[in-house]
């Protein structure tokens, strides 16, 4: 792999690409993936390169999706199934997690589920209130899941290729605004560059305050981190990228060093991200507190069309540079 | 292919009171509160619609099915024990405990399980079945799927699924006529159910009278010869539960044209009368191989409530926690990892 900026969709698709060449057992299926070359042109040119069998169109069908895939991936594939959006995904819900997350829990261990769902997520673009959710946390709700939300195209590539080779079943969500991106990816050629599934990473360090985000929101907090720095605070921003298993270790250890935390997501703001992680914080970390923790979240409304007030929903670099000012 | 042998009905004959002996005992252990939990759905009065369909298979091909599991799993060759084991929740369990009556499997047997969730186990025996697509083989995955299950968006899409991709699936709609309590012509605009598969460009066999088993697998070999060679099919078993939707169902006490509906059928199509009468007519005097089946059935049953009494339950954090995931080199886990499982 030859060390430069690729966008994320593309990252993506390399690493798709690659696992599928590495196993044959591994098949991409959803509702535009073959002919259409996929609606987030994530799975171009696979159907010329892999042929019908292991690149399958479906219908509308997200139920049968779902489901399909669980018991394709209990019968010995590694299925790679794409929702187009993971607003359609609410639809295949009972599935996900009744299904590939439980059936290996309800048969003790008989099966595993070594499943992928690929789901395109976030807000935004006047896509309207149907269409515009980050729902990462309510998959993250479901012990047998894990839930992978990459920030960059090189933790994309990494997370995904993880994601496919594991044997447990893993939502795996894109952030759409992220999709055009560029970034770096690994320096070599390296078709194992894998990144452990719940494993988070450090994207800045900086010691006054610690900013703790997952996908789209790393965006905001690196923003934010720079925008801090030309008035003397310094930011760590803690990437999770797995909600499930979650590495509160590399929160920890950064709280220790600043006492001071703001969580940021892009996902609604009741019963979430923010909520738990601030949760763990003051039940593991009390006596390192030394302001109130801040969470930064979508405004709790559903996403109207009208550019102006849908940009006033969204969090963004500025929410959380205010955020930070309360509490440093 | 053709009509079964003398051994196969008298081994049909085992098989079908075996099931009725597990299923009433099962009953009266629930209603001792020996067998505890809510939901317990029995096989009694649907024995020849399992027996006789499944003995159109062979050992390489799959079975999947809803949460009324006990008959089909015994017919599979399931350990008595096992599954009496998991009725009670104990670690001996076939599911060590964590499914219960509904979520019976055998990975050895191809039984890929017994579900919960009305229709859920549809898009997956789609996917056992494309499984076998894609690998090239022509084993096929028999499907159970409950006449209330019919009207539900799993069974369109994964119909609808199995008839685009050609999947190996033999859809066999177990009509019992009552959805719960709501029977098949207050739930389906299409009353025979049958008929469903013409909607999805899908081979239709027809109706069945399940309580005849010998009627049953001269349709399912046909059905699963079809499903081997071209794709998917449906076929439509009439049958009846004689313990009603689970065994908290008391409409058969409290309602009198029910119970007078169960008696008639018990009295006029019970299906190991049934098969006895075919039997005997065929073959004469074998009343004491029966007699000696009736026996074993009522000991092997027996031997397998004792087995599961004298199981231990599970009782440990670990007990609880285990097989949520399944252990792995790819996921990073520290002492403060949330969520992570234990496997």
């Amino acid at each position: 792999m030859p060390a430069r900026n690729v966008a994320m969709r593309e990252a993506i698709r390399r690493a798709l690409r690659e696992e599928m060449h590495r196993d044959d057992n591994v098949f991409v299926m959803g509702e535009e993936v073959a002919y259409w070359q996929g609606t987030h042109r994530v799975t171009r040119g696979f159907l010329e390169e892999f042929g019908e069998r292991r690149v399958r169109d479906t219908p509308i069908s997200e139920m049968a999706i779902g489901g399909l895939a669980v018991g394709a991936a209990m019968a010995g594939l590694r299925p790679v199934a794409e929702f187009m959006t993971i607003n359609f995904a609410f639809l295949a819900l009972d599935a996900i997690a009744n299904h590939a997350a439980k059936v290996r829990y309800f048969f003790d261990g008989m099966f595993k589920v070594p499943l992928v769902y690929r789901a395109a997520s976030g807000w935004g673009n006047q896509a309207t209130a149907s269409h515009s959710h980050a729902p990462e946390p309510i998959f993250a709700h479901f012990p047998g899941l894990y839930v992978g939300c990459p920030s960059n195209s090189m933790d994309a590539y990494g997370m995904l290729k993880a994601s496919i080779r594991d044997d447990n079943p893993v939502l795996f969500t894109e952030s759409i605004a992220l999709y055009p991106k560029p970034g770096p990816m690994p320096a070599e050629d390296d078709g194992d560059f894998l990144i452990p599934i719940g494993k988070g990473d450090i994207k800045r360090e900086g010691g006054d305050v610690t900013l703790v985000a997952y996908a789209r929101g790393v965006d905001w907090a690196l923003q934010a981190a720079r925008q801090l720095a030309r008035d003397g605070v310094e930011a760590e921003v803690v990437d999770l990228r797995w909600l499930r298993p979650l590495d509160m270790e590399l929160v920890y250890q950064s709280f220790k060093k600043t006492n001071r935390c703001v969580i940021v997501e892009e996902s609604l703001p009741m019963y979430s991200f923010g909520g738990e992680i601030a949760a763990l914080l003051q039940e593991n970390m009390f006596d390192y507190m030394d302001a109130p923790i801040k969470r930064v979240a979508a405004e709790d409304a559903p996403l109207p069309y009208s550019k102006e007030i849908e940009l006033l929903a969204l969090p963004d670099a500025q929410k959380v540079v205010n955020a930070v000012k309360e509490i440093v | 292919m053709g009509s079964p042998t003398k051994a196969m009905l008298l081994d049909w004959y085992r098989q079908m009171v075996l099931i009725r002996e597990f299923e009433e005992t099962c009953h009266r252990l629930y209603e001792e509160k020996r067998i505890t939990g809510v939901y317990l759905h029995l096989y009694s009065g649907h024995e020849a619609s399992g027996v006789g369909s499944m003995a159109a298979l062979r050992k390489s091909d799959h079975v999947i099915t809803a949460y009324r599991d006990h008959g089909i799993a015994l017919i599979l060759g399931m350990d008595p024990k096992a599954v009496m084991a998991e009725m009670m929740g104990k670690k001996t369990g076939s599911s060590g405990g964590k499914g219960g009556s509904m979520h019976l499997a055998s990975k050895d047997h191809n039984f890929w399980g017994g579900y919960a969730i009305v229709g859920g186990h549809l898009p997956l025996a789609a996917g056992i079945a494309l499984e076998a697509r894609y690998h090239g083989k022509d084993d096929v995955t028999m499907t159970y799927v409950g006449d209330g299950a019919t009207n539900n968006g799993y069974f369109h899409e994964s119909l609808n699924m199995s008839a685009i991709w050609d999947l190996p699936v033999v859809w066999i709609i177990e009509n019992n006529g009552y959805a719960m309590g709501t029977e098949v012509d207050r739930a389906s605009g299409q009353v025979e159910l049958h008929r469903k598969a013409e909607a999805y460009g899908i081979k239709s066999f027809g109706r069945v009278d399940a309580q005849n088993a010998l009627e049953v697998y001269a349709v399912a070999l046909k059905a699963v010869d079809y499903a081997r060679k071209k794709g998917p099919v449906v076929i439509e078993h009439v049958t009846y539960r004689y313990r009603g939707h689970g065994v908290s169902d008391k409409q058969y006490d409290a309602r009198e044209d029910m119970s007078a509906e169960l008696k008639e059928w018990m009295a006029t199509r019970e299906p190991i009368k049934i098969l006895r009468d075919c039997i005997e007519s065929q073959y004469g005097d074998v009343g004491e191989v029966l007699a000696q089946h009736e026996a074993d059935a009522v000991q092997i049953v027996a031997d397998s409530v004792t087995f599961a009494e004298a199981s231990e339950l599970p009782s440990t954090y670990e007990d609880l926690m285990r097989n949520t995931y399944v252990s792995s080199d790819l996921v990073h886990k520290t002492a403060a990892s949330v969520g992570a499982g234990i496997d």
